[in-house]
């Protein structure tokens, strides 16, 4: 049966509201859960420290634990950061960007490549292989198509690396050294007076005909319609996908992870995608369409 | 520092070399590269003409082959490589590992440089290129600050290339998905952001729109000079506001960081624009080695000359230049 991870919070929540959703976490049905700070420096409400008691105690519940790494790797203060998140042994480290591998590797700490590490072919995946690598995300604008052809291609190399693909939540799209939330208040990136914190599921980005396209955090971009992929999971589970993994979000969580629960299960049919904030859903890039699109709404699964 | 210039065409190539460039790069005429435009780009046998050209002026010539292929493409890629290092190119520009593992097998000789596209924003990244793949020089994504380019270059195993002028990209190059998102072609996947064939232009009476695969991107009020659809590049609503919520159509322009650029020890500074005309890159080429050839000889008293300001900002998009991330106070 495929494994359902957690993904690291993209958003900007307060400490107690991260403390609570972890708390609820550890009961849900989810077999993996990645924990860390992977989209800006300056959000810093949780201490290394505090990831790691937090990381302990989610494995006393029995769930595995992945560390998460920043992506944009821009300072030597992210680079301390990176090296204490690999300075331990007693967890796996997800790998954002080429420094954390790296890193990791020097370490001999065993990582998994997050959706926005640019794994486009086996090759790739070979030389990570070496480096270390233990189970890899497709990127988010990759579809079934070069999935399947992955893992054929992998298994023809004999290369046993689990295949997790980011089936749930928002996109991340783009990272920058620009913030624009900052932006929007007309704040300077480096005082921004952490204004994420008011937007625990970004801020929407609409054209002027009022389409949602993206969502501003920070310095990432992230999609403005909200990626499903619950009808495809029969096909992933074909595909010999191990992990799919749902991107949190502050209200309704524990609904979509039971949902997805109950379809890798078969004991649900995976139709009605769900609701929770409002934003419409997108399964593009998985049928090689734009990402926005939605392809084959409610038809029921082939 | 070198000054290395777009060839988008062999005209542009013979402009660029004409001109003052150091090198030139190109890229051939499919989606092996990150600057795929229609009637632009090389096949073979132009190539070939370019880099003989080249050669007999003492300009160098690197082949940008920096998207990522994907399994069905892999043969195409690497058949790319075989080209270029059958061609004589003096370097490979590179962004995917496998592609760079592959060359650095086969043609150990052929020097390899990190694209822009293999997005490496520390020196841990650049020693992981360097550790598996001895590339020789790395592009550096236009998001650091010049005080992140100190300390990258302070520590950095391998030569580094910085943007000097031209579009402003502000996403980290290699990891921006905007444009598949809206249009399913992507700089990694396709070599195209927000390509020709999703854009529309369309008369209304709200005023000029621009759209990308339908996607209202701007509207343009009477008098207002309208630019290439490029969707970060937009005015969008946040919040009640109407504004460039991502950036304006605004140029990248180095040439007042000259000195400190070179003081930092960077081995190359890079002119985007491999779509731009050959009347283009003859001003920026010629502007642009001015003031390289005039800091050299004066690099405690280089001063940026208002002819050279004026010839770039008429070049510019909007007519306007910045410094982007490197400007501590960008926002």
């Amino acid at each position: 049966m495929m494994k359902l991870s957690l993904g690291p919070i993209l958003w900007f929540w307060s400490k107690q509201s991260v403390f609570d959703f972890y708390g609820k976490a550890a009961e849900w049905p989810v077999d993996t859960i990645y924990l860390g700070e992977a989209v800006c420096s300056r959000r810093r409400e949780l201490k290394p420290d505090d990831w790691f008691d937090m990381a302990r105690d989610l494995k006393a519940c029995g769930k595995e634990v992945v560390l998460s790494t920043q992506t944009l790797i821009e300072s030597e203060a992210d680079l301390r950061r990176l090296r204490r998140i690999c300075d331990q042994n007693e967890f796996m480290v997800e790998a954002n960007d080429q420094s954390a591998v790296q890193v990791a590797a020097r370490h001999n700490i065993p990582f998994i490549t997050g959706p926005s590490m640019n794994l486009y072919n086996v090759a790739s995946l070979k030389v990570l292989a070496r480096q270390g690598l233990k189970g890899w995300n497709l990127p988010v604008e990759l579809g079934k198509v070069s999935l399947e052809e992955l893992i054929k291609g992998l298994r023809a190399e004999g290369l046993d690396l689990p295949a997790e693909v980011f089936a749930w939540g928002f996109l991340p799209l783009a990272w920058s050294s620009r913030c624009f939330t900052a932006r929007h208040y007309n704040l300077p990136k480096d005082n921004c007076e952490f204004r994420c914190l008011e937007h625990p599921d970004g801020m929407e980005l609409r054209s002027r005909e009022s389409q949602e396209l993206f969502r501003l955090n920070g310095i990432s971009t992230l999609s403005g319609s909200r990626y499903d992929l619950m009808r495809e999971l029969p096909d992933m589970e074909r595909m010999g996908v191990s992990s799919v993994r749902l991107s949190p979000e502050h209200l309704g969580m524990d609904e979509v992870v039971k949902r997805f629960d109950q379809v890798r299960r078969g004991e649900a049919p995976a139709t009605d995608p769900l609701q929770l904030v409002e934003a419409p859903p997108c399964n593009g890039y998985w049928y090689g369409k734009p990402g926005m699109e939605l392809v084959g709404q409610g038809q029921s699964v082939p | 520092m070198e000054l290395v210039c777009p060839a988008g065409s062999l005209p542009a190539l013979k402009t660029a070399v004409d001109n003052g460039a150091d090198a030139v790069y190109f890229g051939f005429r499919d989606s092996t590269n990150a600057r795929q435009f229609a009637g632009l780009n090389f096949n073979d046998k132009r190539a070939g003409e370019g880099i003989e050209y080249a050669h007999s002026k003492g300009c160098r010539v690197f082949c940008a082959i920096n998207t990522y292929p994907q399994p069905d493409g892999w043969e195409q890629w690497k058949g790319a490589v075989d080209r270029a290092a059958g061609l004589g190119v003096d370097a490979i520009i590179l962004a995917d590992m496998g592609l760079l593992d592959y060359a650095a097998n086969k043609y150990p000789h052929i020097p390899r440089h990190l694209s822009v596209q293999g997005s490496a924003t520390s020196y841990e990244a650049l020693s992981f290129y360097k550790d598996n793949f001895d590339i020789r020089r790395a592009v550096l994504p236009r998001v650091l600050s010049l005080d992140q380019v100190r300390g990258v270059a302070k520590h950095s195993p391998v030569e580094l290339e910085v943007f000097a002028f031209g579009s402003l990209c502000i996403m980290a190059e290699g990891r921006c998905y905007l444009s598949s998102y809206l249009t399913d072609e992507s700089p990694n996947t396709r070599g195209a952001c927000s390509p020709a064939k999703a854009v529309r232009w369309q008369e209304t009476p709200q005023g000029l729109e621009s759209r990308l695969n339908d996607v209202l991107i701007d509207r343009y009020g009477p008098g207002e000079s309208a630019g290439y659809p490029t969707l970060c590049k937009g005015r969008f609503e946040v919040e009640g506001s109407v504004y460039h919520a991502i950036e304006e159509p605004v140029s990248l322009s180095t040439l007042d960081m000259l000195p400190k650029l070179k003081e930092l020890g960077i081995s190359a500074v890079k002119i985007e624009g491999r779509q731009r005309s050959p009347a283009y890159i003859a001003d920026v080429a010629r502007t642009w080695r001015h003031a390289l050839d005039n800091m050299e000889a004066r690099p405690d008293d280089y001063k940026v000359d208002p002819a050279w300001r004026n010839t770039l900002s008429g070049l510019s998009e909007g007519g306007l230049t910045t410094l982007g991330a490197y400007h501590r106070k960008w926002k």
